[in-house]
């Protein structure tokens, strides 16, 4: 068991893909939104669209944490760039995002120190070997990420350090799935919900989704074989009338979730508000740094000159990551947009709507 | 961004361990899970095992679907 061919096996694909058709009513239209960026990457890659029927939809939703990062935080994280004496360190999806006239990649070629991490514990290292400089650790992410995070503050307090800050940009998922589901713009049939968010939080997160909502929800790993089969799960909720939360990833995600992880998230972090790239301001779905950890806070340590913001008047990410729009929709896509000339988020992030249509996308003639 | 990838822990000293996949080889950080031992998979992210993976439940799923590739089609 290496839980990776197992769950790419063509048979398996197959027949459920047999069983998804015989299913279906083939009147209906079923959209079926995946939450989260890596299920867009997955199912695009490994051309699962093309496998299904076409009255069955799959939207995008709002889960490519680089994606949903406003303007206004890109643009903070921009000025980080252009404080003194500072070495930036950053996952490698923040890179080229464009904010309101510059982007890390172009600091970094005026001459700013900005070095791409895997994790934040190399940011940690960074700050010890640099003792006479100030790290920032640009920090974005779900509830995946945050606990990651959350364990380089605890060690940096630990081991004493105080030239380690993060900008705290990260967000959690429930309030943002609220705001879709309130917002009405778009109709769904069924959620995929996060696997990897899940197997922080649990599963108990998303029970208001079926109770108030009455929209059908499985936790979803990210082989083709899980996609497929939480597809056959959705479509059975759907069609019973019985919307619930199930879990499709269960070798992963256990119904409490991690709970050391989430521990240490809230012993660092407290709920506070934020703004979403397309959402607006959604009440507690941002993540502070709490009063007890301030030293390691960005915001209550350095000051920043932060640039207007300004958006692309044409950039439709906002109307992609609600789902009311698809790539193909927005004027700049494959124009002026590319993945070597990024306006908007959704094409430079490795997991971005537009970026994955870009790359999988047959040419149609 | 949320992406983890499966990895086996080949070694493991205190929360430190190395992860393994496909030849690769990676430290990964093992304070968020109990009772992992050298052998067991893992899933990583950003240098961090997030969950044990769950052998009996991997096993459950795969052999429900082999079970339903012994189901008879229906014809429409």
């Amino acid at each position: 068991m290496k839980y990776i061919d197992e769950f790419r096996d063509k048979k398996f694909c197959e027949k459920l893909a047999m069983k998804i058709r015989n299913i279906l009513d083939e009147e209906r239209e079923i959209t079926l939104m995946e939450v989260c960026g890596t299920h867009t990457m997955a199912i695009a890659r490994y051309g699962l669209k093309t496998l299904l029927p076409r009255n069955i939809k799959f939207l995008s939703g709002p889960g490519c944490p680089v994606c949903v990062t406003s303007n206004a935080d890109i643009d903070k994280a921009i000025a980080c760039c252009r404080t003194e004496n500072t070495i930036i360190t950053t996952f490698g999806d923040m890179i080229r995002v464009p904010g309101s006239s510059s982007s890390l990649l172009a600091e970094k070629v005026n001459g700013s120190d900005i070095r791409v991490v895997y994790s934040p514990t190399d940011a940690l290292e960074i700050a010890k070997a640099n003792p006479d400089k100030k790290i920032i650790f640009l920090g974005i992410g779900f509830e995946t990420t945050v606990p990651t995070i959350a364990a380089s503050i605890k060690d940096a307090k630990d081991n004493g350090l105080r030239n380690y800050y993060v900008l705290s940009m990260h967000k959690v998922m429930p309030p943002a799935l609220k705001t879709l589901v309130d917002s009405e713009e778009i109709t769904i049939d069924g959620f995929f919900l996060p696997g990897h968010v899940s197997t922080i939080t649990g599963t108990g997160i998303y029970e208001f989704i079926p109770e108030n909502y009455g929209i059908g929800c499985v936790v979803t790993g990210f082989e083709p074989v899980d996609i497929l089969q939480a597809t056959l799960m959705l479509l059975k909720q759907i069609k019973n009338g019985n919307p619930t939360v199930e879990n499709q990833y269960t070798r992963t995600v256990r119904k409490e979730g991690n709970p050391a992880a989430k521990q240490l998230l809230a012993e660092i972090f407290e709920p506070s508000d934020a703004e979403w790239r397309g959402l607006g301001i959604i009440q507690r779905s941002g993540l502070e740094i709490r009063n007890r950890y301030e030293i390691f806070d960005v915001e209550k340590n350095i000051v920043l000159q932060i640039e207007e913001t300004r958006e692309h008047p044409d950039c439709i990410c906002g109307k992609i990551l609600k789902g009311v729009s698809e790539p193909p929709d927005c004027p700049l896509y494959e124009t002026v947009c590319t993945p070597e000339n990024p306006v908007g988020p959704c094409m430079v992030s490795s997991e971005g709507t537009c970026s994955a249509y870009h790359r999988y996308t047959e040419y149609r003639i | 961004m949320c992406l983890g990838i499966p990895v086996k822990i080949i070694e493991k000293k205190g929360t430190r361990g190395i992860g393994e996949i496909g030849g690769v080889k990676r430290e990964v950080d093992l304070r968020f899970i109990e009772d992992v031992q050298e052998s067991d998979y893992v899933i990583l992210h950003a240098g961090f095992a997030i969950q044990k993976l769950d052998e009996k439940a991997a096993h459950e799923t795969l052999s429900l679907l082999s079970e339903m590739l012994n189901d008879t089609p229906k014809t429409r």
